[in-house]
């Protein structure tokens, strides 16, 4: 393996404006590593001549003396971005050879700041699942295997492709989504660092939409400094989205002061949940003594709503993702299922034939919770539950600056094993689901292994726009675990 | 509350997702599990609460009324399955 595939983003970025490397060397090197790499199933579009393209001009602009913030280095981007003239699919059949003739307003903030594409990632179908086992590409590998086993585990869903990418080495970061979880669970189970920005922080202008009121994009680095460079990078208000919100971005690196004294850590009771298993709980007990040690205090809160949560989400996500995907219908782009009948045979024969199972799953209930009859007994309720989850964090807040909890209730599980029953594999967001729903910053790190080998994480939440607290949190708990533990390359 | 086969051939009409007859039994005990469990939302007491739709609240940011993009038809059409000169082609809909 290549010394360059080696270097952190800030490492690289380091590196290139010492001149040591050259934009083209270092993309060189992990397209050599992401071909090498096939295995993982991670990426699902190679652009290796673009990227070669796009690092030549990078090191003129170097040499120009001209370099944006993320000049030359070589990044992936999950499937659910439109790219201008690459294929774009949202890893589902529907969408067929999609290829857009624009570009997602968060891509085009990575490419003005100088980032190199390397290719698009795998990631759920619609971004809907936890295992990255949905995909019209088929299933994406986890660089991690427990110890002693050649069992394949699932790198964690939606953003899975990214997660595994990060993780494998094969680009420095890789942009994300997370819509319950999407970005912190699948970077929790690879060992990665991954940040959910508050709902509004980045415009969702040209990402495929899954559930509007709650998507939001953000990356997955290998490191909380790469993690505070990417965000800034990402953020930003865009007259495209009248959702994205017009406040400054802050200097998100320069919050890594490593200065928390006085900070107050709430630890939310209520995410004790029933069966946790030990090694999470200690897990989370270490987390605490660290920031004490840092100076923090930890202040016990409480968040009684949490467990409506995801009951409150697998309504509100569906009936969006129902609405949202209306407009998968074989007219203006995508897969058409042609038929002798109708227009509407037309229409079920393309969707029957574009939407994998899991998505159909979700349409249906999403229809059902706002059909006429049923609109006020699910969906309104669920709006209702998700204002009394808000206004919990809310109270939490006032006794305290940024809420410390697990990621996930285990480390990563093996191919297949929750695939048979959707509900196991909704229990996977437990933790994560609840930021969503409020709106609010949240953060995944990893502080430990399992006593299989296998990576786990504790997340930090914010108060809306916190993302200088939960980075600066994050960057102490990231010195305290050290944590260098690093997948054997089984796949190469 | 259960779903049966009559309910989800509705809600999949409703949806336009053609579903083959064999499917339906499946779907029907998919469907009627998890909306067993997101009835859990029942227990709540949500009396005089409002619904939340927005999760940071904030006035939304006026802008000018006026036209900021267009004359785009040959993007717009670029990717479409059967087009016919300048139109998206699908079966007839008027008789």
């Amino acid at each position: 393996m290549s010394d360059l595939i080696k270097l952190s983003l800030s490492d690289a970025r380091q590196a290139l404006r010492d001149k040591e490397i050259t934009a083209v060397e270092l993309t060189q090197a992990h397209i050599t590593h992401m071909e090498a790499s096939r295995q993982l199933n991670a990426v699902v579009l190679e652009t290796p001549e673009r990227a070669l393209e796009m690092a030549k001009a990078s090191d003129q602009r170097i040499q120009n003396g001209t370099a944006g913030i993320l000049e030359g280095l070589p990044i992936g981007v999950k499937d659910l971005f439109c790219t201008k003239d690459v294929r774009t699919t949202a890893c589902s059949n529907i969408l067929g050879d999609f290829t857009p003739p624009y570009e997602s307003t968060v891509t085009q903030q990575l490419w003005d700041a100088g980032a190199v594409m390397l290719g698009k990632l795998n990631n759920d179908e619609f971004a809907m699942g936890s295992s990255n086992e949905t995909s019209r590409f088929g299933p994406v590998i986890n660089p991690w295997r427990a110890k002693d086993s050649d069992d394949n585990l699932v790198p964690g869903g939606s953003s899975g492709g990214s997660s595994s990418a990060v993780s494998a080495h094969i680009g420095v970061a890789a942009t994300a989504t997370d819509t319950g979880g999407s970005i912190r669970q699948p970077a929790a189970f690879t060992g990665t660092v991954g940040i959910k920005p508050t709902y509004g922080r980045c415009s969702r202008w040209g990402i495929v939409a899954f559930a509007s009121s709650l998507d939001q994009a953000g990356p997955i680095t290998r490191n909380v400094r790469d993690a505070a460079i990417m965000t800034g990078a990402m953020a930003g208000h865009d007259v495209k989205d009248t959702t994205s919100i017009d406040i400054p971005v802050p200097d998100y690196e320069a919050a890594l002061t490593g200065d928390i004294r006085g900070l107050k850590i709430g630890i939310p009771k209520e995410y004790r949940v029933d069966g946790m298993p030990r090694e999470i709980e200690d897990l989370w007990q270490q987390g605490m003594d660290w920031l004490k040690d840092a100076g923090a205090e930890i202040v016990d809160v409480s968040l009684p709503h949490t467990q409506y949560a995801l009951p409150a989400y697998y309504i509100i996500a569906p009936a969006e993702a129902s609405s949202n995907l209306a407009r998968y219908d074989g007219v203006r782009y995508g897969n058409r299922v042609i038929t002798d009948g109708d227009i509407t045979s037309m229409y079920e024969a393309t969707r029957a034939a574009g939407f994998g199972d899991e998505v159909k799953r979700r349409v249906m209930i999403g229809t059902y919770v706002l059909s006429a009859g049923y609109y006020d007994a699910y969906y309104m309720k669920a709006l209702k539950v998700r204002r009394l989850i808000a206004d919990d964090f809310t109270q939490a807040f006032k006794s305290c600056d940024v809420l410390l909890t697990p990621t996930t209730p285990s480390a990563a599980f093996p191919l297949g094993q929750n695939q048979d029953d959707p509900l196991t594999m909704y229990l996977n967001d437990v933790f994560t689901v609840t930021a969503n729903l409020a709106g609010l910053p949240a953060m995944s790190l990893p502080t430990g292994l399992d006593a299989r080998g296998l990576p786990l994480s504790l997340q930090l939440i914010g108060p809306a726009f916190g993302e200088e607290i939960i980075l600066k949190t994050a960057h102490v708990i990231e010195g305290a675990a050290q944590f260098t533990a690093q997948p054997h390359k089984w796949w190469m | 509350m259960s779903v049966d086969e009559a309910t989800v051939r509705r809600i999949a009409g409703l949806a336009r997702i053609g579903v083959k007859e064999e499917q339906i039994p499946e779907f029907a005990r998919e469907l009627s599990q998890i909306l067993a469990f997101v009835e859990r939302l029942d227990a709540v007491n949500t009396d005089g609460v409002m619904p939340l739709t927005s999760a940071v609240e904030r006035q939304i940011k006026r802008r000018d009324d006026v036209v900021s993009d267009g004359g785009k038809s040959a993007d717009i059409l670029a990717n479409a399955p059967i087009r016919d000169d300048d139109y998206f082609a699908v079966p007839k809909v008027v008789e």
